[in-house]
């Protein structure tokens, strides 16, 4: 069924200069490149069911706000009614500048869908890739999302991250009253909902590897200290994380799951903690008089990177996961924050504080390269999309609003997040286990 | 006039420069940090006593959490009026202007209710007397991105209950 990437790739580049008198894009994308064109695609309503034309308006959107595609409006489309059984009449999706078309096929039976897919390599006039799956028919956006990853990952060559959700904080009311609660999203805005009533603050949540829990800090009734807690996304029922004396806050799981580090503050102190996730055993990492916090691990679950003022100002350290041996690696001006460690292990992402405004940037886990994406009056937290190409953070205008964005590792395409409410302290999930 | 004597006058003048600076200070910072002209509105000993006339707030510059001269002055005040009405639990809340990152905040809130709560102590204030709390930067006390409502929220507020 499928055609070798680069027996694809060749070919269609000798089909472009034979067929096409204008140069075309080929329907594939090195995303490292420091200067690429989108890849312009057509995405056909899907054949069969009214559900069809749903499930390629959201491939449409997910393909076009990657920033890597160039949805071709369905308006300017010669040929109709294309499902997944036809061959495509190729000169008419080049004609319109198309590098790939995207066709489906849907048939709906007994609360079940049967979704055939298929993506064509207009200048080669061969097919790239295709999936058949069947599926409850409520499911018939994780379908789209995973056909959307499915032509991601033909035409970067890297995994997507469509099908995953997002967790944030919502924000509503006044700004020196705010109710702020825990959300999950599906990463398109999708599929809303509030996972923690708002009686008190909740903030910094953080999905479990599995999406089944999350962990996240919340105030207490009538002037509780904010503690740690772990929640089952399905069931609600949540659980104190930690019998600690005074403030615990910034958890995050270690890759596996397994593990939560977070921070304690006691008596002005804050250190980092880790704790058993099952066992509850719990054991310090770091004994220091100053600030340590934001504990991030590695992909690898090795090692943690967090920020502390140690030294004066905030900056980074990375350390072993058992703790000891932490060693500063951000250098620049300004204050480092926030960090966090790329799913594929190549960058640490984090908060930079600056005299002239905040930025979101990313270096490698020794401290080189270090290269500002975002800036702004305040942009924070940013939060990694599974296969390391894209993040996530929150945006504040000076005395506006607060809300999501994402961008891509490169800096090239910012885009806002929609949100039904004000949002702040975005967490990707990894992808959804299928 | 002897030598001895323009001495003693030039410290006597550099001493009272050194006050009028430090009353500067305090007038330069926020007007709640002086206690108002005492009002007869409230009872004495009462929650509102202490708002008004002694001053619940002490304020601290960007990224610290030491105790400023005018804290200093507004804590020694809290001291002297806690020891006198003693049936008030305290809570000490810890505040950020929103110039900082959420975590780091909390922690940085922690840090200011601690130095306003070891001031108290030290100046004889029952330890297991003062609870404290941070709120970071999500419960600002002003609403405003400008330097003056910065300051306003870099805070350390002596709550009783």
């Amino acid at each position: 069924m499928m055609i070798p990437h680069r027996r694809t790739v060749l070919l269609g580049a000798a089909s472009a200069v034979l067929a096409a008198p204008a140069a075309r894009a080929q329907l594939t994308i090195d995303m490292t490149k420091p200067s690429f064109e989108p890849v312009p695609i057509a995405i056909v309503d899907f054949q069969g069911d009214a559900i069809g034309a749903q499930m390629a308006t959201v491939i449409r959107n997910n393909l076009q706000n990657s920033g890597l595609f160039r949805s071709i409006p369905p308006a300017s489309f010669i040929e109709h009614n294309l499902g997944a059984s036809a061959q495509p009449r190729f000169p008419d999706w080049r004609q319109i500048g198309a590098s790939g078309v995207v066709v489906g096929s849907v048939t709906s039976s007994g609360g079940s869908l049967k979704v055939d897919f298929r993506l064509w390599d207009v200048i080669a006039g061969a097919q790239a890739t295709g999936l058949s799956f069947t599926s409850q028919a409520a499911n018939w956006r994780r379908l789209s999302h995973i056909i959307s990853d499915a032509i991601y990952k033909r035409v970067t060559g890297e995994d997507g991250y469509f099908d995953t959700r997002v967790a944030y904080v919502s924000e509503t009311g006044p700004l020196n009253n705010r109710v702020k609660r825990i959300a999950i999203m599906d990463q398109d805005g999708a599929n809303n909902r509030y996972i923690t009533d708002g009686a008190t603050i909740a903030i910094t949540p953080r999905f479990s590897p599995t999406l089944q829990e999350i962990v996240y800090m919340a105030f207490g009734e009538n002037k509780g200290p904010p503690r740690v807690y772990l929640q089952n996304v399905d069931s609600g029922r949540r659980e104190l994380m930690g019998n600690f004396p005074g403030m615990s806050f910034a958890p995050r799981f270690s890759p596996d799951g397994s593990r939560i580090a977070m921070s304690l503050s006691q008596d002005g102190r804050t250190n980092l903690y880790e704790m058993d996730v099952r066992g509850r055993s719990q054991r310090r990492l770091t004994n220091s008089s100053a600030i340590d916090t934001s504990p991030c691990y590695s992909n690898d679950g090795s090692q943690i990177v967090f920020n502390s003022d140690r030294g004066g100002s905030q900056q980074l350290y990375v350390m072993p996961s058992g703790g000891g041996g932490e060693r500063r690696i951000s250098f620049g001006d300004g204050r480092y924050a926030t960090p966090v460690w790329s799913p594929r292990g190549d960058y640490i992402a984090f908060t930079k504080i600056g005299s002239a405004g905040f930025g979101i940037g990313i270096m490698r886990p020794d401290g080189s390269g270090e290269r500002l994406l975002a800036n702004g009056f305040l942009v924070e937290g940013p939060t990694w999309a599974p296969n390391g190409r894209v993040l996530m953070f929150f945006r504040q205008d000076r005395g506006g609003g607060v809300g999501l964005a994402a961008i891509d590792v490169t800096g090239r395409f910012e885009r806002r997040v929609p949100t039904p409410t004000d949002a702040s302290d975005p967490a990707w999930s990894p992808l959804i286990p299928q | 006039m002897t030598r001895k004597h323009d001495m003693q006058m030039i410290k006597k003048i550099a001493a009272l420069a050194a006050l009028m600076l430090i009353a500067a200070c305090s007038n330069n910072n926020n007007n709640s940090n002086e206690p108002p002209s005492a009002s007869t509105s409230v009872a004495p000993g009462s929650i509102g006593d202490f708002r008004q006339n002694v001053g619940d707030r002490v304020y601290f510059d960007t990224d610290m959490s030491s105790i400023r001269e005018d804290g200093r002055a507004t804590l020694a005040r809290q001291a002297e009026w806690l020891k006198k009405y003693t049936n008030y639990p305290i809570t000490i809340e810890g505040k950020c202007d929103e110039r900082g990152t959420r975590e780091y905040n909390l922690a940085l809130g922690e840090r200011r209710a601690n130095a306003a709560r070891q001031y108290l102590v030290a100046q004889g204030i029952p330890a297991s007397r003062i609870k404290t709390i941070s709120y970071g930067k999500e419960r600002p006390e002003v609403v405003g991105s400008d330097e003056g409502s910065w300051a306003r929220n870099r805070v350390a507020i002596t709550a009783l209950e």
